[in-house]
């Protein structure tokens, strides 16, 4: 036996020993303490509740390899900063705070616990201890819209939105973008209702644009209202965050919805193997951070294989949503031709495409 | 063009009712002198235990009775604090209302993922098929002819019977109306009592009929508004219609107006209905004879026999 | 046989301090009942809500952030309230100082001045007043209910500050975001318990307990004002001026919401957020209330509603209660601790027949 093979067997020896010790340790160990803190109370449908399915997926996935504990209705502002705290100063090792208004709050209260790692969902700063993550739920949009592309027949679609921030106009330019790619003379019509979750004005706004011709809808808040008028009306709907066709049996098309489950499950797991690094996600398709919810039978066989084949290239990255030529909503050109919008671009916009009717509100 | 009017004036004829029920009910509340600041809690209860009922046996109508039933046990909570122990109104009200939206949220809780059934209109034979008119007024969902209803019965009631009377008397100086031989108390339990009721009723449209679908704080600042829409009407029923329909037709129309890609909605543009209440309030408070002839003069005020 | 209430022809020294104690042995019971029916230890609940919040300093320091505005704000309105004068409007008064104080630092942003935080109150303090100055204008000059003017003027309140944030005063750096800049280090309250988010608010707090305290008890105005409450045609005849008193009674609460709206964004929040009270206007009266109108009481009921909130969250950490049961809970606390001041002025008997006609049947 030569010299260095000899080394060898006791360096593989060693690691062995070693790899054995540390996944006896993480055996051993304490479970992974994971803390959510939910903006609303969980409920069975809408942006909370697919972040608590994610919750739930991530114990399936890992067992007793973690415990976690969420918070419901923590309003943003100056409360939420003592909620994530005491999760921090209870021990727990990840925090995932899951509103744009906690993200000063997280890295407020990271800064005094820098040995726990937070992770912030749709904002935009990070620290040496906070990740960020936000999925790319345009794409799914983009694909909703090819679906109602095909299913209208009186080619205006209706969009229940909440407030004209990026987030929400992403999605409806992808939402039109979607349509258009498929049928050229649709249009889609916005309805602002000011906030995120009224019920009652969800719904005056899809009766409204149902009674304005619109044979979809689709809403960008967080009740089922929109979904369940449409069903009443006898139009087509899209739901968004999570599959709403429980709450439209016939008329569902489809829905644009979150998968928060590989991403907590994959982050836990890096913490537990001490190979987290602070990042900024912006998930999509391929990542599994976004997807549509099983197709209405009613929607023929070659579009759900249309849609098939634009997942596929957007997954691979043979197609972005938002590539150009574009026109904006005046029909100048915005994204020319060859060129796509960067993220930062797509973070930050404020400007309808061609084919949404309306003002954008200042 | 006529499609778009008969569909703004039944979208409003929807959003005006929940809050016709809630402001009616509080307005004869209020008329026994009693300020009920709780409408909001009531009538989320009131749509929490209609949704559950209705849920649970199948049935719309039992929902809408077990949401007046709730809504006016509330009220009775309500009733016990300021009348019999002399509790503060303003601080009850508000307190009933914290208590309303934890305990219909708790109460709610099994009931997120139910839906209900829609509820078709009423057909009135040969009246519903008349042009525009027919769609209008005769075929419409039952409630809101219950709300039509509990209209007339109301105003009848404030202006054609001695129980109006009394109750307006209570309401003027309970003083006096002890003096006639009145039970004010009592009186004043079945005035709030009554508004409970309604504003259960008020919840139980949102949840049965309106969207139909029951989550926490569905009712989204609606009992604060019915509260407003009693001063606006300077506590009259037929003008708590008008103000009810104009409230709930604004938001319509507004709505319309931007899917039409007119105007450009804002914060601002949503302040101008409680403005508009402000203004009203101002215009019947400046002569103090107006107010006299609107306002309970003992509105808000404890009464207690002994004091 | 009838219980009836009846009159006590002074009120009760004894029962003054005896009624809180009565209700907190109700709400106990009720707790234990609650505990029993939920299966859970009534020691524990016990524990997670009154005890667990405040076991360290930091909830010792959240315990005052969150009593600071209540008791400062209800401080304020009880000055009204003694006098009839019926403030509902702290909520909006809150929003509008912090919309004229935040309004200071984001135009001082970045210009460290020792002369910023002192501007900022001042403003803080003049918009809540010029807010609770339009119902004392209308009360004196049309006769107009104030209690329905400055509930109207929430409303109008919050969404000018919303209409802010999304528009004129958004971050620019902010990605579009809903929220103003965070301001800067001259722009926000010093920590006065290292460790904790405690601020310079409890000292302005505690001092206007103490104020208003002399202001009650020695002061002339303060007599005038609480013979007004307790007989209104009485001190007309005394001359006093009862146009003087609404507008004393409702710039006091105007003051005192405002500053505690600056201190807010100022203190825990640092921005401006569409939303900036979890409802501290509306909570403030019920703590007057429960503290029957003295500052001492207010200070009492205010750490014990702002222990109230804490104790939702504990529970929910603990206990694993929903957030819902904490409302619930909520409201029969307060429901007990109104109910019970009857025993102050009033007497329970046993009515004999003769009697019950004039009585309030029970």
């Amino acid at each position: 036996m030569s010299k260095l093979s000899v080394r060898k067997t006791v360096s593989m020896w060693a690691a062995a020993v070693l790899g054995f010790a540390v996944s006896f340790s993480a055996f051993a160990a304490d479970p992974l303490k994971v803390g959510f803190v939910y903006v609303s109370p969980i409920g069975d449908a809408g942006w909370t509740y697919q972040h608590d399915q994610g919750r739930k997926a991530m114990e399936g996935a890992l067992g007793d390899k973690v415990e976690t504990k969420f918070i419901e209705s923590v309003p943003e502002g100056g409360e939420a900063e003592r909620v994530i705290r005491q999760f921090a100063s209870d021990g727990y090792d990840l925090v995932f705070t899951t509103s744009f208004g906690y993200m000063n709050p997280t890295i407020k209260v990271a800064k005094q616990f820098p040995d726990v790692v937070f992770e912030h969902a749709t904002g935009y700063k990070t620290a040496g201890n906070v990740g960020n993550y936000v999925a790319r739920f345009y794409e799914a949009r983009y694909l909703t819209g090819v679906v109602a592309g095909h299913m209208t027949e009186s080619n205006t679609a209706g969009y229940v939105a909440a407030f004209p921030i990026p987030e929400v106009l992403r999605g409806i330019n992808a939402f039109t973008l979607g349509m258009r790619s498929v049928n050229p003379d649709a249009q889609v019509k916005v309805i602002w209702v000011n906030s995120w979750f009224d019920p009652g004005r969800e719904r005056e706004a899809a009766d409204v644009l149902i009674s304005q011709g619109a044979d979809v809808v689709t809403h960008h808040t967080d009740s089922t209202a929109a979904v369940q008028a449409a069903e009443d009306a006898g139009v087509w709907s899209v739901g968004y965050h999570s599959d709403m066709s429980k709450y439209g049996p016939e008329r569902h098309l489809t829905a644009a919805t979150h998968h928060w489950g590989g991403y907590y499950t994959k982050t836990a797991r890096e913490v537990i193997n001490g190979a987290w690094e602070s990042t900024r996600v912006w998930g999509g398709l391929a990542e599994g951070m976004v997807s549509i919810a099983p197709l209405n039978d009613e929607v023929p066989a070659d579009v759900a294989k249309q849609v098939e084949g634009v997942t596929a290239a957007i997954k691979d990255g043979g197609f972005h949503p938002f590539q150009g030529p574009i026109k904006d909503q005046g029909g100048e050109v915005a994204v020319p031709e060859g060129k796509t919008m960067t993220d930062e671009e797509l973070s930050t916009m404020e400007w309808y495409v061609e084919g949404v009717l309306g003002k954008l509100p200042k | 063009m006529t499609e778009t009017i008969v569909g703004i004036l039944l979208a409003t004829l929807g959003a005006g009712t929940p809050l016709v029920f809630a402001t009616l009910g509080e307005l004869i509340t209020e008329k026994s002198g009693v300020l009920n600041l709780g409408v909001e809690g009531m009538m989320l209860i009131g749509a929490v235990c209609g949704f559950a009922a209705a849920a649970e046996s199948g049935s719309l109508w039992f929902g809408v009775v077990i949401s007046m039933f709730a809504g006016g046990g509330m009220a009775l909570l309500f009733g016990i604090l300021t009348l019999t122990f002399q509790a503060n109104q303003v601080a009850a009200g508000l307190a009933l209302t914290i208590f309303g939206i934890g305990t219909s949220a708790y109460i709610g809780l099994d009931y997120t993922s139910v839906t209900l059934p829609n509820i078709d209109p009423i057909q009135l034979p040969f009246l519903s098929d008349i042009p525009v008119i027919g769609r209008l007024l005769f075929s419409l969902d039952p409630l809101i002819y219950l709300s039509f209803a509990m209209f007339g019965a109301i105003s009848w009631f404030l202006y054609r019977t001695k129980g109006g009377l009394v109750l307006r008397a209570v309401g003027e100086s309970p003083e006096s109306a002890v003096s006639l031989g009145h039970h004010v108390i009592a009186i004043r339990y079945l005035a709030v009592w009554f508004g409970g009721a309604m504003a259960g009723l008020g919840g139980a449209y949102l949840a049965l009929v309106y969207t139909p679908l029951w989550v926490e704080e569905m009712t989204a600042g609606r009992g604060w508004i019915a509260l407003a829409l009693v001063v606006f009407s300077t506590w009259r029923p037929s003008r708590v219609m008008v103000g009810a329909y104009l409230f709930g037709g604004v938001t319509i129309v507004q709505f319309h107006i931007q899917g039409f890609g007119v105007d450009i909605p804002s914060q601002l543009l949503s302040t101008l209905p409680y403005l508009a209440t402000i203004l009203v309030l101002v215009l019947i408070s400046r002569d103090i004879h107006t107010i006299r002839l609107n306002a309970p003069a003992s509105l808000g005020k404890p009464y207690h026999p002994d004091l | 046989m009838w219980l009836k209430i009846e009159a006590r022809p002074a009120p009760s020294v004894r029962m003054k301090y005896l009624s809180p104690l009565i209700a907190v042995a109700l709400t106990l019971m009720t707790g234990v009942i609650f505990s029993a029916f939920m299966s859970l230890n009534p020691l524990n609940t016990f524990h997670a809500f009154f005890i667990s919040p405040i076991d360290d300093w930091y909830g010792l320091g959240e315990l005052g952030v969150n009593a600071i505005p209540l008791v400062l704000i209800g401080t304020g309105l009880a000055i009204g309230f003694r006098s009839n004068v019926w403030n509902i409007g702290a909520e909006g008064q809150l929003a509008m100082g912090a919309i004229f104080g935040g309004g200071v630092a984001l135009y001082f942003y970045e210009q460290e001045g020792a002369y910023v935080l002192p501007l900022m109150f001042v403003m803080g303090a003049l918009g809540g007043m010029f807010w609770a100055s339009i119902p004392a204008f209308l009360r004196t000059r049309f006769n107009t209910n104030e209690i329905l003017v400055s509930l109207m003027l929430n409303y109008v309140a919050i969404l000018i500050l919303s209409y802010l944030v999304h528009d004129l005063w958004r971050d620019p750096d902010g990605f579009n975001f809903p929220e103003s800049r965070l301001f800067s280090e001259s722009s926000t309250l010093p920590i006065v318990l290292e460790g904790t988010r405690l601020h310079f608010g409890v000292v302005i707090a505690l001092g206007a307990v103490a104020l208003a305290w002399v202001f009650v008890r020695k002061s002339f105005l303060g007599y005038q004002m609480q013979v007004a409450g307790m007989a209104n045609a009485a001190a007309l005849y005394a001359g006093f001026k009862r146009k003087r008193m609404v507008w004393v009674g409702l710039l006091s609460g105007g003051l005192a919401a405002g500053v505690a709206g600056l201190m807010e964004v100022a203190g825990p929040i640092g921005q401006l957020l569409p939303s900036v009270s979890p409802g501290y206007g509306y909570a403030a009266i019920i703590v007057a209330f429960v503290g029957r109108l003295h500052p001492f009481g207010i200070l009492l009921a205010g750490l014990l509603m702002s222990l109230l909130y804490l104790g939702g969250e504990s529970a929910q950490m603990d206990l694993g209660l929903p957030s819902a049961v904490t409302g619930v809970f909520q409201g029969m606390l307060l429901f007990y601790l109104l109910a019970a001041d009857l025993f102050i002025n009033f007497r329970m008997r046993r009515d004999t027949a003769g009697s019950r006609v004039a009585g309030a049947g029970l």
